[in-house]
Formats: C-alpha cells, structure tokens, sequence
C-alpha cells in the first residue's frame, strides 16, 4: 500500500506548532510567582510541560525538516494539532500538586484532573472552547492561580485558532495558508482580508487580541468603580480570555452568577462579538461600518438572539420559565444565600430588568455557544428551558470563535429550501441562491447541505452511544434529553447542557469512555466535522 | 467627412453603406474575404487589416479622418482602436460596445478611453423596447430634449376613437401635435381637414403626459404602471438589458432561455428577475407559465424566424401584446403585417445613434421614422436658424413641404407651438422633417 499523503511533512509542522505553545506557559508561570503560589508542585508542572512541548516537538520537526505541505498533509496537520496541543494541555493538570515528601510523590491537593482522563477531557474543552469541565473544586484559592488562568488561556488559544495563530506567525506555512485556516475556521470558506494569509492571519489575532483587552479593562473598570465587587484583576483577565473565545469557562463554581449585574450587562455585548464574523470588525476598523448593516448573516445572528431573549424574557417576567421560583422550597433555598452580596439573582418574576437580563444573557451564551451563565437554567420550566435548546443548534456566525452548526449555514439552508417550494409551482425555474446579494455556488450548497446533516446524524448516533453507556455503566440518572443536551453541548463547543450537565454541574459522573467519547466529539465539533472525518476514508490516504 | 469604419460586420457594413451617400467611407476587417466583397457591395474603400494597429490606421488615412467609428463584435476591439486612433488624431472616436459596464465606466468619466462617443447597441434596442412597452399601441417612440419631448408612432385601427375623424376634431390633446401621416409607403403632413383613415400611422410629438394620454385613449389596454405579467422570450444580451430596465421600473419580469449555463448566468445577474430553462416553442410550457395571460411578451431570440414564430405563438394562446427585435431590417414591415405588434431593429436603433454624429453640431438627438422615410430631429435653434426670433406661422413660409414643428422647449419647458409662438435662440425644437427636404431643411434650422 503506497501512501499519498505525506504524513512526516504534517508532523513536523504540528511540532513546530508544539514548541511554540511552550512560550505560552510564561502566562501561567508568571501568574504563580505574582501571587506567590509554591514553586514545586504549583509552578514546575509549566515549566515539565514547557519542556515537554519543546522535546516533542523538535523530535517531531526532525521527521522532516524541510516540510511542505498540500491540501492533504494541511488536513491531517490541523487535526493533529488540535489533538497534540490537548494532549500536551494534559500535563499541568496531572501534575498539579504533585511533590516529592518522604521518599514517594504525593498531591498536596485532591483534584479530579489529577486522572488523565479527565485532564484530557478538561484540556480538549479548553482548546477547543467548549467549556465543559470536570473539575471537582473549581476555586482558585483551592487550585493554584496559575493553572486556573492556564485553564482560561487554553480557551483564548483556541478560539481564534492555533492554526490560525501558527499561520499568522511561521512564515513556512504562507503557502498552503489559506487551506489550513479553511480547514480550522468556523464556517463555510474563509474570506481572505489581505493578499497575504499571513497578514490575514495576523489581522484576526490583532482584533481578537484587541476587543479581549477592552473588555478585560472595562471589567476592571467597573471594579474599581465600585460596581463590580468580585471583578478582581485576575477575574477580569480569565472572563477576558473566556468570552471573546466562546469558551465559558469561569474560575467562579458559579459562573457570571458570581458577579453583580452591570458586569453582566457588560458580558453580553462581548459574546455577542465574539459570535460574529471577524472579518466583518475588520472592515469596522477600516471605516466601512455599513458592512455591519448590509451583511445578512449578522443582521440574522442579531435578530435570532433578539427573538429568542424577548421569548425567554416574557416566559421569566411571567413566571412560565421559572421552575417553582416563587415555590417554598426555592424561596428557602434563596434565604440561605445572602441576598444582599446577590441582589441580582432574585426575585426575576415580575421584575422587568432582571428577567430581561437573565433571558438574554443565557440566550446568547447558549447561541455564541459561551457557555457562561448567569442562573443555572436547568431549574427552569419547559418552554424558556427549550429555547435554549433550540438555541445550542443555531451557533455562532461563519468567522466567529463560535462553534455550533452557523447562522449562516441556517440561511443557506432555508433560502434553498423555498428555491424548491418555487420549483415545485416552477419546475423550470432557474433560480440561484443569494446571500447578501452574492450568489452561491451550488456546490457551496450542497456543501453545507452535507455538513448540517452529517452533524444532526452525528449528533443522533452520539446520543445513542452516551444513552447506551449510561445503561450499563454510567450513572443511572442520565436521562436521554440530558445525554442530548450533552452532545448538543459538547459537539457544538457550547459547555453547559441540560440537568447534571448544566451550567453550574459537571460531566464528572461520566464513564472515562464516555469522557473520551465527548472528547473526540469536542475535537470533531471545533474543525467542523469534515477535517477529521476525512482522515478516516481509504481515498484520502491512498488515491 | 472622411470617416474610418473598423469592423465591416452587420453594423459596420449598414452604417458605412448609409454614411456612402454623402461621405468619403475606408472599411477596415481583419477578413480578407469580407473586403473582397464589399469591395462590389458599397461604394466605399475596404481594407484590410487590425483596426488596432497604428500602421494599418494610418493606411486609412487616419491623419486626414474627421471620424472614427469601432464597430466590431468585440468590445475591447473598438475601444483599443479608438484609443489607438486618438493617439495620432483629432478625429470624433464613436464605439460600439455590447457591455454596459464599459459604458458605465465611459459615461463616469469625460474620454475615457479616448471614446467620444459610446454607443450599446443591445441596450439602445432594450431602451426601445421598454420605451414602446410604455405607450400600448405605439410602434415607435423617442424621447428628445432630455425626456421633456416624446414622439410616438401609432397605428390607427378600426377601434381607434380618431378613425375617420378629421386631425381638427382629433387634436383633442393639449400640447399635442399631429406630425404626420403615414399611408400606403407615403408621408403625409397632415392639415386640419385631413382625415385620419383606418391603416394609417400617426406620428405625433408632444408632452410625454399627452403621448401617454393620447396612446390611453388609443388603446384602452393597461399603461405599463399597471403591466405585471412580462415575458422575455431569449436570454440573448438585448434580452438580458430589456429585462434589467424592467426591474429597474419595478417590474418582475420572466425571462425564458433554452440554453441550462446561459439560464443560470441569467439568473444570477438579475435577482429581480424569474428564469425560465425551456424552449420557448414548448406550448404546454406556455401555458404552464401563463404566457397566454402576459400583458407584454418580448422575444429576443438569436434568430428573426424563431423571434417570429415564438411571437406569433404567444399572440395565437393569448398574449396581449408582443414586441420582437428583428435584426434583419427588411423583415420589420413583413413582421408587423403578419401579427407581431412591433418589430424592434436593433441596426436601426443605433443607425439612429451614430447618425446624430454625422448631421451638423448642433442636431441634439434624432428619430429615424418607418425605414428611413422621414426623421425627427432635436435641434438647438442659433441666431443663424430660420427660426430664431419669429413666430412659427412666418418661419413656415419658409420652409419647404414635409416639415412641422413639433414642439419646442424652452429652459427644459414645454412649449406647444402654435402659429404664433416666437421661436428664441437657444430654444431646443423638435422637428419632423420628410427626408426629401431634409438635407436642405437642416442646413437653414
């Protein structure tokens, strides 16, 4: 059997990609020594995992030297890149606690991360920005500062891209560029903003590096307006990192809860940003503000999350969507909590402002596929609860760091569909797709035709696979919609599903192969289905 | 004039053998064989040669030319050659394109690429069109004086409230003027006890509210404000740009072409447009698509014969009304005798436009009526007209037969003119003029 795909060119490029994720451990590192974290079992694991990275990875370069790559090889090499970077994301997990006391090495602290596992699962959450956790204890005064920013930071990585970020920054990989982004790119194509990909590259990192520094700073600000009490410096940092790359990850157990309303508020309009399409604030900085308003999958992103907000609102305002909150037992268990540090956590029935906030803040957590959440949604009733599951198949737009099936495949889909409702009262009708006045390729159709339904059936079979598992094995309490939800949440990056797994639980109680399971499907979900799918075809390597 | 017409195909070889009467004429194609014919056709000099080339412009006496006309099929063809030709001469530069996007281009910049003059063949035809799909009845209408003053040529049927009546009981029309008659081949100037016969053509120059006024009551079919139902048979160019002026009126019109790439290619440049891909000589299909129902159906095919059958079709199942481009001029009269309601040329059309740069200066836009039989002329009116500075009944006396003032516009104002209107210097008048006279009569206007 003759391969046709050189494999040793793909990974080289992915160690090379490796060697440069150690410069990122300088983050975390310096965090630690800033607050003062012990150096052996909280700051060394960066510096083994530093080490690590760079020692595979130069093994790995010297597969090939010299490497060039095509259409194959770039497949294959942003695959593996978001599989090694997971895995080598492993280590400061593992590691963390672990010191050398009385001849044998002991954790100094419980960690559920501490099993490979579920550090693999934490780690590809990261990377890819789903935001799903099994973390046990998730306090950053229990774990150490820096691997709690390292856990945001791998979202902030991940959401533009590593390829992206590779391709913006190694000069050997100008040429085959634009494919290898094509392939790591949320979204159908990808829209090329300068003659060189490389500048492309460069012109997203710098966007998304700037809109996440504003928000880190107005974060700040509110805190040191006194608006904000629990916005601390570290905390505006790890949202930062978190929002703008849909990841959702909080180093808060209770997630945005933990925070007073105006941060909220402030959150929103960041997802909001973080789930449109880059090129688009591209043009913004270039003065072309008009392209905001002419492009019809923005203004179909925008108007979905309206709709959607006002829905979940007016089921809150009146009571609908809220699960026995004005029941005894709810009302005991908000006395408990000291309503005056959370005035914005009750009452939201009958409260204009705080069912507003709340709809909206879920809807575009659940659309931008976030993940963050200002209430655990799983307690409400049926119908706001099912918005939000409706919600999880939107997905963010084409050119976001959202994940998810994408509006603009959404739009595509249903102006082809009522081409054929004409078709059949014309069958010769010509007529072509157009989107924002631009027509569409019919293969670009058949494309996203292709990928919508891979996805739903993907999704059908991975429910299946969790259902089964849980019969056997699993914990017994999983519930079919609860194991929807899970793959909903897991294969569309988005975190939080529904029950055991929403937005203030975990996926702990999975089995470790169910954890694999979802990992594969976080990986699959993050590049898009295709990219890796491909892989697995006899024509791909052999014809 | 010493004019070079490069490119002796349909339109070049029609427009040299029409300027051949009264001009020095150099033919210039790349086809050795096509100037070997002509050579006996036209009484012109045929060359042969690129019309792009310096040197083979120069063979034409380009040094000596007062105007070159670039009327090959190809688009850049013509403009390289009047940009060529600008280059080493003065002489006005008329090229033909078929692209709008060219003439966008060249109307956004004053002598872009050494073009003096811009002519679009397929979009004058389509203008013609839609101009005619306006007036229901008319066979032919023109705009002068920037859409102040509009012509219009209708036939006059038994139906026709005007039929047997004389022009003084008919000119009921305000700023209405009854120009002339046409009957059996002959132009007639009417007067006031002339009688209007069933078969006639009237050509009347007014206010465009009064032509549309006059056309209403003409006809009484819906005005094209109240057409929905327009189908384009033939996705041909002239096709394509008739139905783009539709949708820029708001009109939705469907567009019927044979041809599967050229349907879609349709289809994506006009998203106000439905696309149809079938043969347009399918009945079944015809009904299907309620062209038995269409207030106005265009056939635009690539041949006269299809244009006419297809035509013929769409009035047999019920079509309200039908207009065909003919490309070969001598079949326009045949077409209308047999049914179609307006047989459009496309050579014509732009015959009409590159005359107007042949005439003196000051002719500001031109009408060819019925094959050449009389024009209409706009002229800017000089302290040297005829007219200038006397009333219209005095000026008259002085003019030979075969001429009415049709209208007359002051600072973009109509103005009707009657007997004793005084004609000013700077006035635009918009004359008809039998093509007998017309040689003696543009001299003195």
């Amino acid at each position: 059997m003759k391969l046709r795909v050189d494999w040793r060119a793909s990974v080289s490029l992915v160690g090379t990609v490796l060697k440069y994720l150690a410069v990122t451990m300088v983050v975390p590192i310096a965090t630690g020594l800033v607050y003062g974290d012990a150096f052996v079992p909280y700051i060394l694991p960066f510096f083994v995992t530093a080490g690590l990275a760079v020692g595979l990875g130069t093994v790995m370069e010297h597969l090939d030297p010299d490497p060039d790559i095509g259409a194959r090889e770039g497949l294959l090499m942003v695959s593996l890149t978001w599989m090694a970077v997971s895995i080598v994301g492993v280590v400061p997990y593992v590691l963390e606690g672990l010191t050398y006391q009385n001849g044998q090495l002991v954790y100094l602290i419980d960690s559920t991360l501490h099993h490979p596992d579920n550090a693999l699962f934490e780690s590809m959450s990261g990377f890819t920005t789903t935001g799903a956790t099994v973390m046990g204890t998730i306090d950053p005064t229990y774990h150490s500062r820096g691997l709690m920013l390292w856990r945001q930071m791998t979202q902030w990585l991940g959401g533009m891209g590593i390829v992206v970020l590779a391709v913006a920054i190694l000069p050997e990989l100008s040429v085959g560029g634009a494919q290898l982004m094509d392939a790591e790119a949320p979204g159908p194509g990808i829209e090329k903003l300068t003659p060189r990909i490389a500048e492309t590259a460069r012109a997203l990192w710098v966007i998304y590096a700037g809109i996440t520094l504003v928000e880190m700073l107005l974060l700040y600000g509110l805190y040191e307006a006194g608006m904000a009490p629990n916005m601390t410096p570290y905390n505006a940092i790890s949202h930062g990192f978190t929002t703008m790359s849909t990841g959702g990850f909080s180093p808060e157990a209770r997630s945005i809860e933990a925070f007073s309303a105006a941060v909220q508020w402030l959150i929103v309009p960041f997802m909001v940003a973080a789930g449109a399409s880059f090129p688009l604030f591209w043009h913004g900085s270039n003065g072309e503000f008009e392209k905001f308003r002419e492009d019809s999958e923005f203004k179909t992103y925008v108007g979905i999350m309206g709709v959607l907000s006002a829905i979940v609102a007016g089921f809150l305002f009146v009571d609908v969507g809220l699960a026995d909150a004005t029941t005894e037992a709810t009302q005991a268990a908000y006395q408990s909590v000291d309503t005056n540090l959370l005035p914005h956590t009750f009452p939201i029935a009958g409260d204009v402002e705080s069912s507003l906030r709340h709809a909206t803040f879920q809807v575009v957590s659940i659309t931008t596929t976030t993940g963050y959440a200002t209430m655990d949604f799983t307690t409400w009733k049926g119908p706001a609860k099912f918005v939000l599951v409706f919600a999880m198949f939107v997905g963010g737009s084409a050119g976001s760091t959202g994940g998810g099936i994408k509006i603009v495949r959404w739009l595509v889909i249903l102006k082809s569909l009522r081409r054929e409702l004409f078709s059949t009262v014309h069958p010769k009708a010509v007529q072509p797709v157009r989107l924002g006045g631009r027509v569409l390729d019919e293969r670009a159709i058949r494309g996203i035709y292709a990928f919508t339904l891979l996805y739903i059936v993907i999704f059908f079979v991975a429910t299946v696979v969790l259902v089964a598992d849980a019969a056997f094995s699993g914990p017994t309490s999983l519930t079919v919609i609860e194991a929807m939800t899970a793959v909903a949440a897991t294969l569309g990056n988005i975190g939080p599903g529904l029950g055991d797994v929403g937005p203030m639980g975990s996926y702990i109680d999975f089995t470790a192969q169910a954890k694999l399971f979802m990992v594969v499907l976080m990986w699959v979900g993050r590049l898009e289905i295709f990219p890796v799918l491909v892989l697995l075809t006899r024509g791909y390597w052999q014809s | 004039m010493y004019v070079i017409v490069i490119g002796a195909g349909e339109v070049g070889s029609n427009i040299a053998a029409s300027l051949a009467d009264s001009h020095e004429v150099v033919l210039v194609d790349r086809d050795g064989d096509v100037v070997d014919s002509l050579t006996y056709e036209l009484d012109v000099l045929p060359l042969e040669g690129d019309g792009t080339s310096l040197d083979t412009l120069e063979e034409a006496g380009i040094a000596q030319a007062d105007m070159v006309i670039a009327c090959t099929d190809g688009d850049e063809t013509n403009i390289v050659a009047c940009a060529t030709a600008r280059t080493v001469s003065d002489a006005f530069t008329i090229a033909r394109v078929k692209r709008t996007e060219f003439l966008d281009t060249w109307s956004g910049v004053e002598g872009a690429f050494g073009v003096d003059f811009m002519v679009c063949t397929d979009l004058l035809t389509a203008q013609s069109i839609v101009r005619i799909a306006g007036l229901p009845g008319a066979r032919d209408v023109d705009s002068f004086a920037n859409g102040c003053v509009r012509m219009a040529e209708f036939e006059v049927t038994e139906s026709s409230p005007i039929a047997n009546e004389t022009v003084a009981d008919a000119d009921r029309f305000e700023s209405l003027t009854f120009a002339a008659i046409l009957r059996d081949g002959d132009v007639t100037i009417p007067r006031g006890e002339t009688v209007i016969e069933v078969g006639d053509q009237v050509i009347v120059i007014g206010s465009p509210e009064s032509v549309r006024q006059f056309a209403r009551s003409l006809t009484p079919s819906p005005d094209l404000d109240e057409i929905d139902d327009v189908y384009i048979i033939g996705g041909s160019e002239i096709g394509f740009q008739t139905a783009w002026l539709f949708e820029q009126r708001d009109i939705k019109p469907h567009i019927v072409e044979a041809d599967p790439e050229r349907a879609r290619d349709l289809a994506e440049q006009l998203p106000g447009s439905i696309v149809f891909e079938n043969d347009a000589t399918d009945v079944e299909f015809l009904y299907q698509e309620h062209v038995d129902e269409a207030d106005l159906v265009v056939t635009t095919l690539e041949s006269d014969e299809k244009n006419l059958l297809v035509s013929l079709l769409a009035k047999r199942i019920g079509a309200a009304r039908t207009v065909t481009v003919v490309e070969n001029g001598r079949y326009v009269d045949l077409f209308e005798t047999v049914g179609v309601d307006v047989a459009v040329n496309p050579r014509e059309v732009t015959a009409e436009e590159i005359t107007r740069f042949t005439r003196e200066e000051h002719t500001e836009n031109i009408a060819i009526i019925e094959s050449d039989r009389a024009e209409v002329l706009e002229i800017e009116i000089d302290a040297e007209s005829i007219l200038a500075n006397r009333t219209i009944a005095d000026a008259a006396g002085d003019l030979p037969e075969g001429v009415v003032i049709g209208a007359v516009t002051r600072d973009e104002q109509f103005i009707t003119p009657r007997g004793n209107t005084v004609v000013e210097v700077g006035d635009h008048a918009v004359v008809f003029v039998d093509t007998k006279v017309l040689d003696d009569v543009v001299s003195r206007l």
